[in-house]
């Protein structure tokens, strides 16, 4: 018990005293994570507003699939991510593995369909509300998407916000395509656990009391931002 | 564009005839006035028309206008107005600008038509915040700043007030007078009488006729437009 109290102690000496190892993990964990959550976005929202507004055929399977890739487990796309790099695989000349790059490929794969998955979803809610709203005023199907998007952009931040939290919660890819090496590609995840299997649980605490404060920040933040949208804009 | 022209229209949903083989021929000038009871298919009627829907059978012609840009010719204010997350002006700026219209020109156009409908004052304030009442006069005046030959009305006074019913009404004229046809629909007798010059009486999804409004209140044709104008909807 004593040890435990002791632990937590030294934690939060190294927080409040921005001990340089913590701040370099959690500094590479943000810039790994923002990086992959925009990449994602870049990629995701497109394919969502597609989604919701195109009619085509295997339209439903592709949703259906979507939805379904938001599961996805992240040892999983780690692994298949780690095949496309390493040596012998396909990727294996641009010799990237083990580096952040890496990583973020890793998360940008297991966040793209979370955000495209979710867009979808909230942009084919407000195109059910909006269609004949915006042919009527004379909108095509481009102008229509970028309408929704933007008309909705609250709600859809909350999904990238979501994304953003997921990709740093996250620890089994990046585990496996970063290799967790000291100061190249450790982030708050993976050195939580290597710490606490080696025994030095101040750092590990440390970094998991600025994890879970992260994720309540962003969960704030979108809480905040919907209210705000709300009353502003109904 | 005008005559507009139906011919044998029919809309099915399923099983569900909503519009069932609707023929018709509808001139520039008089104010049009769709009248029926609830469910009646007036609504959808206006959609057709207006090219949101695709008719099951029949045809709608438009004349002398080109595949495709019938809709650059006409506006609706719907039953139940959609308002952009954006302020009231910037609504009405909208559609000015899909239509080509620069900036400024939108702007002065839409503060214009603001004024008119008394909600200049109410010009910057996000339009899903505005009271429904507020929202229904939004609506017409972005319907109306397209500046469109044709303007389709779905119960454009449904949510008003009396006072803010008279002021619609006259805009409406207003807006007759300066050459648009108007197409409306009601199932407010008094409104009809006030603002049409011909009716399409619908019922079940059946034209049951269309006539001048003297006739159609002083000798209506079908048994359901006579029990409609005494007040009885007949029980189906
Ligand atoms: N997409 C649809 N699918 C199934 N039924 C529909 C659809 N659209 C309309 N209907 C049905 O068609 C009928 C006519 O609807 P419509 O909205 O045209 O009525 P209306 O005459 O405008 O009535 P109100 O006076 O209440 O506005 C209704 O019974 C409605 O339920
Ligand atoms: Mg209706």
């Amino acid at each position: 018990m004593n040890s435990l109290v002791e632990a937590f102690g030294a934690a939060w000496r190294l927080i409040a005293g921005f001990d340089d190892e913590l701040a370099q993990v959690v500094g590479l964990s943000l810039q790994v994570s923002l990086t992959a959550v925009v990449i994602a976005t870049l990629i995701g929202l497109p394919i969502g507003a597609m989604i919701a507004v195109e009619r085509f055929r295997g339209r439903q399977t592709l949703i259906v699939l979507l939805n379904a890739l938001m599961g996805l487990p992240p040892v999983v796309v780690g692994l298949v991510v780690y095949l496309l790099l390493s040596r012998a695989g396909p990727l294996g000349s641009l010799g990237i593995l083990f580096t952040p790059t890496a990583m973020v490929i890793a998360q940008t794969v297991l966040i793209t369909p979370i955000i495209a998955a979710l867009s979808r979803q909230i942009i084919e809610d407000a195109w059910r509300e909006y269609d004949e709203q915006l042919r009527s005023l004379g909108a095509q199907r481009l102008n229509a998407a970028m309408t929704l998007i933007w008309d909705t952009r609250f709600s859809l931040l909350t999904i990238v916000l979501a994304g953003f939290g997921r990709a740093a919660a996250e620890v089994g890819a990046v585990m496996i395509v970063g290799g967790n090496i000291a100061g190249v590609t450790r982030v708050m995840t993976t050195t939580i656990a290597l710490e606490t299997s080696k025994g030095d649980l101040p750092l590990a605490l440390g970094l998991g009391i600025v994890l879970i404060t992260l994720v309540i920040v962003l969960n704030a933040l979108a809480a905040v931002i919907r209210e705000m949208a709300l009353r502003r804009y109904g | 564009m005008l005559p507009l022209e139906l011919h044998e229209l029919s809309f099915t949903v399923g099983n569900a005839a909503i519009i069932r083989g609707i023929s018709a021929r509808i001139e520039a000038g008089p104010r049009t006035v769709i009248l029926g009871p609830n469910g009646a298919g007036k609504s959808v009627l206006m959609r057709l028309c207006h090219g949101l829907l695709k008719p099951s059978s029949g045809r709608i012609v438009w004349q002398g206008a080109k595949n495709g840009d019938e809709r650059k010719h006409q506006a609706m204010v719907f039953q139940r107005p959609v308002m952009l997350r954006r302020s009231a002006l910037a609504n009405v700026m909208y559609g000015l600008k899909l239509a080509g219209k620069s900036r400024s020109q939108s702007e002065l156009r839409a503060m214009d038509v603001l004024e008119v409908v008394g909600l200049a004052q109410h010009a910057e304030r996000a339009a899903r915040v505005l009271s429904g009442g507020e929202q229904q006069r939004l609506a017409l005046a972005r319907a109306w700043a397209l500046g469109p030959d044709v303007l389709f009305l779905d119960e454009p006074t449904a949510n008003l007030d009396p006072a803010s019913t008279q002021d619609i009404e006259n805009i409406i004229n207003a807006i007759h007078a300066s050459g648009t046809k108007i197409i409306m629909t009601t199932h407010n007798l008094g409104q009809a009488r006030r603002l049409g010059d011909e009716i399409l009486f619908i019922s079940n999804g059946r034209l049951m006729e269309h006539t001048p409004i003297d006739r159609f209140f002083k000798q209506p044709v079908s048994t359901e437009a006579a029990s409609f104008i005494k007040g009885e909807i007949p029980w189906q």
